[in-house]
């Protein structure tokens, strides 16, 4: 029984699982930072050395021009279209630029909009995502290589389809309609339908983050936990979200970036309603068509803003995993010494 | 066995809580109520000037407080949207036939067009040309757009009034001459071959046309193209062709939505209100055609005097037109490619 409960890994010794632990944290990072991170937590240091070497050895001018053309890259197309938002937007002045935001209730409501649908889909995720990540890597059940796939499958089907789904089921002519109309409830072309439908074009993200933490930590301290009589809000609390806490928060903030800026699905939901229904992706589309340009690269910059904010919360968290993951390697060597 | 089931119960209890807590941000963020008009695309700015107008007026008369709403994307779309639950107190589509569309749907009265004067309509507009500075393609007239080389920007007839119109008109253009249908079934495939992209809604065009700056005539609503110039700072003009199709944009309030809100005076008044003098006068200065005679007339200067063919001439009423040109196998269908 003790086996199966554990999961894959029944029987790796403490360091073993530890040491496991680096591959999928480190696969959520960006290629750059991953060798390395692996390098410095694994003891071996075999690569590092002579692949700095090779690169010393390349005749400068490739070199330079290789890191001129990503530099060039880089430029063209990420800081230029990024400055560009801020200078169309400041174009005709502050005064209009603050004006554009926060004198244009339609604007104000659309930005109250995200910010209200995004952390709501983000919670939805962060709970189903943790559910089916701890029921994926602690259990075998029928249909489990299904529900696998089907977590999934958001990714591949189209954010429109997505949108259409929820007007197949929860409009007038749908499965739900008559019924959700006669208890009053609003699901689509409000902000539930929103949220549902930014729900589902997300969902992967969390549960792709920690099913492979979950795999890789095991479930040997709740097993410990709970026959040492822990109740289940102590084994939440104390050993299972401690364990995965860096992988949730990474989730969360990726969740986020992707739940603001969605819009596909959210335009066959939301109806078009200006003031009422319009997330701030949908409300840059509408002052665009509306020919308010600065008004549109307002809304964008603060869009961008928030995304900004984004990679400054990402860029911490890596950097904050590192020094633990160093600090853990570093504790293992001390131990294996001794 | 034991403590496998305390994780699962867990795993429950952590979900039950979170659609608790779902259900009660969602009985605590309940909707405020207003009047909601589902209208078609280019009618923006005209119901923004109308909104403003009437909420003062009503509330003097009836001493309410309105908030108007307002949802605009290609006709087709928005009626769908409305069958759909979209909870519309008024819908101001662009062609007849979507609206006979959601009463189709149990949704409004079928005699619809008995509610309202002059058919349900408070405008009337057509379909006119837009072209880039000085002509340089020279597009005076219907058959100049099937010369070698115009690229034509029009939206999807199957969601957009504006397509729809922008078929008819082309059509009628040339039975209307007294050349036959087989001559006008060759007339618009072409026609359609110049199209590069098909927008969902006249705006999207417009964004196609002005912003992008793809295509070489662009054909629109006629007030769209007013507004069109404006914006585009005098890099287009407008070309009227010598005839065109007269559109009718319907009004209706929506009976199962005013009668669950309680708006139905409210939405009502609205309606009426956009055939006295004041409305009337607004929707001349954005250049739709006022249907009262006493604004036409006033009004009258600033709109060039071209030939308008009514439906009738291409179908029994709007949906048997719609019908026979855009229903699933029908005209379109037969003479549109998709690239």
């Amino acid at each position: 029984m003790s086996d199966s409960t554990s999961g894959r890994r029944p029987l790796a010794p403490r360091g073993e699982a530890a040491r496991s632990l680096t591959p999928p944290l480190a696969d959520a990072r960006p290629a750059a930072v991953r060798p390395e991170s692996a390098a410095d937590a694994a003891p071996l240091r075999v690569g590092a050395g002579t692949k700095s070497r090779r690169g010393a050895e390349d005749p400068a001018i490739v070199r330079w021009t290789l890191i001129a053309l990503a530099f060039l890259a880089m430029t063209i197309l990420v800081v230029i279209p990024l400055a560009n938002v801020f200078y169309e937007a400041f174009a005709k002045g502050v005064g209009t630029y603050w004006d554009n935001l926060y004198n244009d209730p339609d604007t104000l409501s659309a930005i109250f909009m995200t910010l209200k649908v995004a952390p709501m889909a983000v919670a939805l995720n962060v709970v189903f995502g943790f559910a089916a990540a701890w029921a994926i890597a602690r259990f075998r059940f029928p249909g489990r290589a299904l529900l696998t796939s089907l977590i999934d499958l958001p990714f591949a089907v189209s954010p429109v389809v997505a949108g259409l789904l929820f007007v197949l089921l929860f409009g007038l002519q749908g499965l739900f309609g008559q019924w959700l109309r006669e208890v009053d409830v609003k699901i689509i072309f409000a902000w539930p339908g929103l949220v549902l439908a930014t729900t589902f074009v997300t969902f992967p993200i969390v549960a792709r983050e920690l099913i492979p933490l979950m795999e890789a930590t095991g479930s040997d301290e709740e097993v410990a936990a709970v026959s040492l009589g822990a109740r289940w809000w102590q084994l939440l609390s104390r050993v299972t979200l401690p364990n995965v806490k860096w992988g949730i928060l990474y989730g969360v903030i990726l969740c986020n970036a992707r739940a603001m800026g969605e819009f596909g699905a959210v335009a066959v939901v939301s109806g078009r309603i200006t003031g009422q229904t319009d997330t701030m992706p949908l409300r840059v589309e509408k002052l665009f068509q509306e020919y308010n340009l600065p008004g549109a690269f307002a809304v964008a910059s603060v869009l961008t803003l928030l995304a900004l904010i984004t990679l400054v919360i990402k860029v911490t968290l890596e950097w904050r995993t590192r020094r633990e993951l160093e600090e853990a390697s570093r504790l293992r060597t001390l131990r294996s010494e001794a | 066995m034991r403590i496998k089931k305390e994780i699962r119960l867990t795993l429950f209890k952590l979900v039950v809580a979170l659609v608790g807590a779902v259900g009660f941000a969602y009985a605590a963020g309940a909707e405020t109520q207003n009047l909601l008009n589902v209208s078609y695309d280019p009618t923006r700015e005209l119901y923004r000037d109308i909104n403003a107008a009437f909420i003062p007026e009503y509330k003097a008369k009836a001493a309410t407080d309105l908030t108007i709403k307002q949802s605009h994307g290609g006709s087709g779309s928005q009626a769908r949207a409305v069958v759909d639950g979209l909870e519309a107190d008024v819908v101001t589509l662009a062609i007849p036939s979507d609206v006979d569309q959601i009463a189709k749907a149990g949704l409004l009265d079928k005699d619809w067009r008995k509610r309202l004067p002059n058919d349900g309509s408070a405008y009337n507009s057509t379909i006119v040309f837009v072209v880039r500075k000085g002509n340089p393609k020279n597009v005076h007239d219907w058959p100049d757009l099937v010369r070698e080389g115009i690229e034509i920007i029009t939206p999807n007839p199957k969601t957009s009034g504006n397509g729809q119109l922008s078929l008819w008109a082309a059509w009628g253009s040339v039975t209307q001459r007294g050349g036959s249908e087989a001559e006008a079934a060759r007339f618009v495939t072409q026609l359609y071959k110049q199209v590069p992209v098909l927008d969902a809604g006249a705006r999207g065009s417009t964004t196609t046309f002005v912003q992008k700056g793809i295509g070489d005539v662009h054909l629109t609503w006629e007030n769209e193209a007013y507004l069109e110039v404006q914006e585009a700072e005098g890099s287009v003009e407008i070309v009227y062709p010598p005839i065109s199709i007269l559109a009718t944009p319907p009004l209706a309030w929506v009976d199962a939505n005013v009668k669950r809100h309680g708006t139905e005076a409210a939405a009502r008044a609205y309606l009426e209100f956009l055939y006295t003098p004041k409305a009337q006068e607004i929707i001349a200065k954005h250049h739709y055609r006022p249907t009262e005679p006493a604004a036409l007339a006033r009004f009258q200067a600033g709109l060039p005097k071209i030939e308008l063919f009514p439906i009738t001439a291409l179908g029994k009423d709007w949906s048997d037109a719609k019908d026979r040109f855009f229903g699933e196998g029908k005209i379109f269908d037969s003479i549109y490619k998709p690239k």
